[in-house]
C-alpha cells in the first residue's frame, strides 16, 4: 500500500513538473466548454446533460493522452528496469502509475464544477443528475485509465500506445450506438459493453450497482492485463 | 552468498546465456568480463530478478529467485546500464524517491544522503535536474540509487562505459572503497578495470564460462608463457629462421614485416615456461648481427581473453 502511495505521488508530481498536464487540462476545458456553452443557451436549460454526453468521446481521446506516457517513456528510456529491479511488486506499479491516472483526470474535472456553480446563479439546476454525473465521470475516467495503462505497457513507443489507447477506449464509447449492425442474438450483450450507457445512466442520478460492477470490471481488465504484460516481459 | 546453478536464458531460439554454474562468496569483488554478446548483461539482469531464467536457479542467502523475489530486490543494489535515470526529476527528489520505495526511514534519509554525497560526490549537482548531467555525473547518481540502503550485495552493468579517463578512476576509486565490505559483481568489457578492481574474473563467451579464476592466477599463468620480440641488423631473414629454429626445434618462430630497413623481426613463442632467453643471446653472439631490439612480453590479460573468446 505505501509502495502504491509513493509511485503514485511520484508519477502524479511527474505531470505537472513537465507542461503536459497544463496542455491536457486546457485543451479538455476549452474543449468540453466549447461544446457545452455553445448549445447551452439554445436549450436553454439549466442542467448539465450535454457536457455529461459529451465526456464520454472526450475522456476516450483526453485519456489515452494522459496515460500514454506511463509505461512506453520508462520503457524506451530504460528506467523501467530500474524501478522494476527495485524492492515494488508488479501490482504495486501498475495499481500506483493507475492511481496517478485516476487523480490527474479527477484533477481536470475539478475546475468544470464552476460549470455548476455559474449555472445555479442564473437558474434552478437539479443537482442529483450533477453529482450522479461526477461520480460517473470518475468511473468513467477510471476505466479509460486501466486500459490507457495497459496499452502503454505494451509499446516503448508513446504514439502507438496512444493510438492504441484511443482504439481501445473509442471503440467501447461508441460500441453501443452500432447496435444496428450487429446481429440479434448478440444484440444485448454487445450493448451492455458499451461504456456510454453505462455512464449515461449514472449520470443521470440513478447509481445501478450494475453500472458501478461494470466500471470496476473493465479497470480490473486493464490493469490485469497490465500485470500480465509486465509478467511477459520479466 | 550467492550460488547459481545451471543458469539458461533464450530469447526465442537464441541462447543468450547457457547452463552458468557460479558460487559467490561474501567480500568478493567479481569481475565478470566477455566481448559484446556473451550475456553478461543478461546474467546480471537475471540475478537482478530482471529477467526470469529460462532454466536453472539463483539462490541469494537462501532465498530463491522464483519465491523470494522481493526480498532478494532488497538485498541488492544494482546499477544497469548506462544509469537510465528518471530524465526530468531533480538530483535530490530523485534519490528522495528511491529513498521511499526502497525504505530508508524519513529520520535517516538526510544522514544517508549526506553520507552518499559525499562518497559519490554529489553535493555541487544536488539541485540540478537529471538531463542536465553529464554521462559520469549520471553514473555516480546511479551508483548512489545502488547503495541507498547500505546493501549486502552490489551489482554494477558496465559501471564506466563511455566516461573519460578521470571519471573512470573516480568510480573505481569509489568501487575498491565500498568493495572492502561488500560483494560486488561487475561487468566489464575492459580488461584493465578488470584487474584493478576485482579479486576474482570470471570471463564468458557465447554465454559459457571459459575461466574462472582470481585475477592473480590469471595474471601468473598469462606470465608463463610469454612471447620474445626480436629485431636483428646485419642478418637474412631465412637463414636467421633456421639459426633460432637450431636452438630448440619447438619453438614457435614467426616472421614480421619490419619497418625499418636493414631490420629483420620475429616473434618468438616457447611453449610452457622454458626461458629461452639466454640461449637466443648466445645464438647471436656467434654471429656478426647486430641486436636492434630484444623484449620479452609477458602474455597480458588481453591475450588470454583474446585466445579464449577467439571465434572459433
Amino acid at each position: 500500500m505505501r509502495q502504491i502511495a509513493n509511485i503514485a505521488v511520484k508519477e502524479f508530481n511527474d505531470y505537472f513538473t513537465s507542461p503536459i498536464a497544463y496542455i491536457v487540462i486546457s485543451i479538455f476545458l476549452v474543449v468540453t466548454g466549447w461544446f457545452f456553452f455553445s448549445t447551452f443557451f439554445l436549450f436553454d436549460r439549466a442542467d448539465m446533460r450535454n457536457f455529461f454526453s459529451l465526456l464520454p468521446i472526450i475522456f476516450s481521446f483526453i485519456i489515452p493522452a494522459i496515460t500514454m506516457r506511463l509505461f512506453s517513456e520508462e520503457i524506451n528510456v530504460g528506467s523501467y528496469e530500474i524501478l522494476v529491479t527495485m524492492p515494488v511488486s508488479f501490482v504495486d506499479i501498475a495499481l500506483g502509475k493507475f492511481v496517478a491516472a485516476l487523480f490527474f483526470t479527477a484533477c481536470m474535472l475539478i475546475p468544470t464544477i464552476s460549470y455548476p456553480v455559474f449555472i445555479s446563479l442564473i437558474g434552478e439546476i437539479d443537482l442529483g443528475p450533477v453529482i450522479g454525473g461526477y461520480i460517473g465521470a470518475f468511473f468513467l475516467g477510471g476505466a479509460y485509465c486501466a486500459l490507457g495503462v495497459f496499452s502503454s505497457c505494451l509499446t516503448r513507443n508513446q504514439i502507438i500506445a496512444f493510438i492504441v489507447g484511443v482504439a481501445i477506449c473509442f471503440t467501447l464509447t461508441i460500441i453501443d450506438k452500432i447496435l444496428f449492425f450487429m446481429p440479434k442474438s448478440i444484440v444485448s450483450f454487445v450493448g451492455f459493453l458499451g461504456a456510454g450507457g453505462h455512464f449515461q445512466s449514472i449520470s443521470k442520478g440513478v447509481i445501478d450497482s450494475r453500472d458501478i460492477i461494470y466500471f470496476l470490471s473493465i479497470i480490473f481488465l486493464g490493469l490485469l492485463g497490465t500485470y500480465l504484460v509486465m509478467c511477459k516481459k520479466n | 552468498m550467492i550460488q547459481v546453478k545451471n543458469l539458461s536464458k533464450y530469447y526465442n531460439d537464441f541462447c543468450a546465456v547457457d547452463k552458468i554454474s557460479l558460487n559467490i562468496k561474501k567480500g568478493e569483488i567479481l569481475g565478470l568480463l566477455g566481448p559484446n554478446g556473451a550475456g553478461k548483461t543478461t546474467t546480471l539482469r537475471m540475478l537482478t530478478g530482471f529477467l526470469k531464467p529460462s532454466s536453472g536457479n539463483i539462490n541469494i542467502k537462501n532465498l530463491s529467485i522464483f519465491n523470494d523475489s522481493l526480498r532478494i530486490k532488497k538485498l541488492i543494489g544494482y546499477l544497469p546500464e548506462s544509469a537510465p535515470l528518471y530524465h526530468n526529476m531533480l538530483v535530490f527528489d530523485y534519490l528522495e524517491y528511491v529513498a521511499k520505495i526502497k525504505g530508508v526511514k524519513k529520520e535517516k534519509r538526510f544522514q544517508r544522503f549526506k553520507r552518499l554525497s559525499k562518497l559519490c560526490g554529489l553535493s555541487q549537482i544536488m539541485h540540478l535536474s537529471i538531463n542536465e548531467l553529464s554521462k559520469g555525473l549520471k553514473q555516480r547518481v546511479g551508483l548512489a540509487h545502488a547503495m541507498m540502503t547500505d546493501p549486502e550485495i552490489l551489482i554494477l552493468d558496465e559501471p564506466t562505459s563511455g566516461l573519460d579517463p578521470n571519471q573512470i578512476i573516480e568510480i573505481r576509486d569509489i568501487i575498491t572503497r565500498i568493495g572492502k565490505e561488500k560483494t560486488i559483481i561487475i561487468s566489464t568489457h575492459i580488461l584493465s578495470e578488470a584487474e584493478a578492481t576485482c579479486n576474482r574474473i570470471v570471463i564468458i563467451n557465447k554465454g559459457k564460462i571459459v575461466a574462472d579464476d582470481t585475477s592473480q592466477n590469471l595474471k601468473q599463468k598469462a606470465q608463463k608463457s610469454s612471447c620474445i620480440n626480436l629485431s636483428l641488423y646485419n642478418a637474412e631473414q631465412d637463414k636467421a629462421y633456421n639459426v633460432l629454429k637450431e636452438i630448440n626445434n619447438s619453438l614457435e618462430i614467426i616472421k614480421k614485416e619490419s619497418k625499418e630497413k636493414d631490420i629483420i623481426s620475429f616473434e618468438i613463442k616457447s611453449p610452457g615456461d622454458i626461458d629461452i632467453r639466454k640461449d637466443i643471446y648466445l645464438k647471436i653472439k656467434e654471429t656478426n648481427w647486430i641486436i636492434a631490439e630484444f623484449i620479452r612480453e609477458p602474455q597480458t590479460l588481453e591475450k588470454i581473453f583474446q585466445e579464449l573468446t577467439r571465434e572459433s
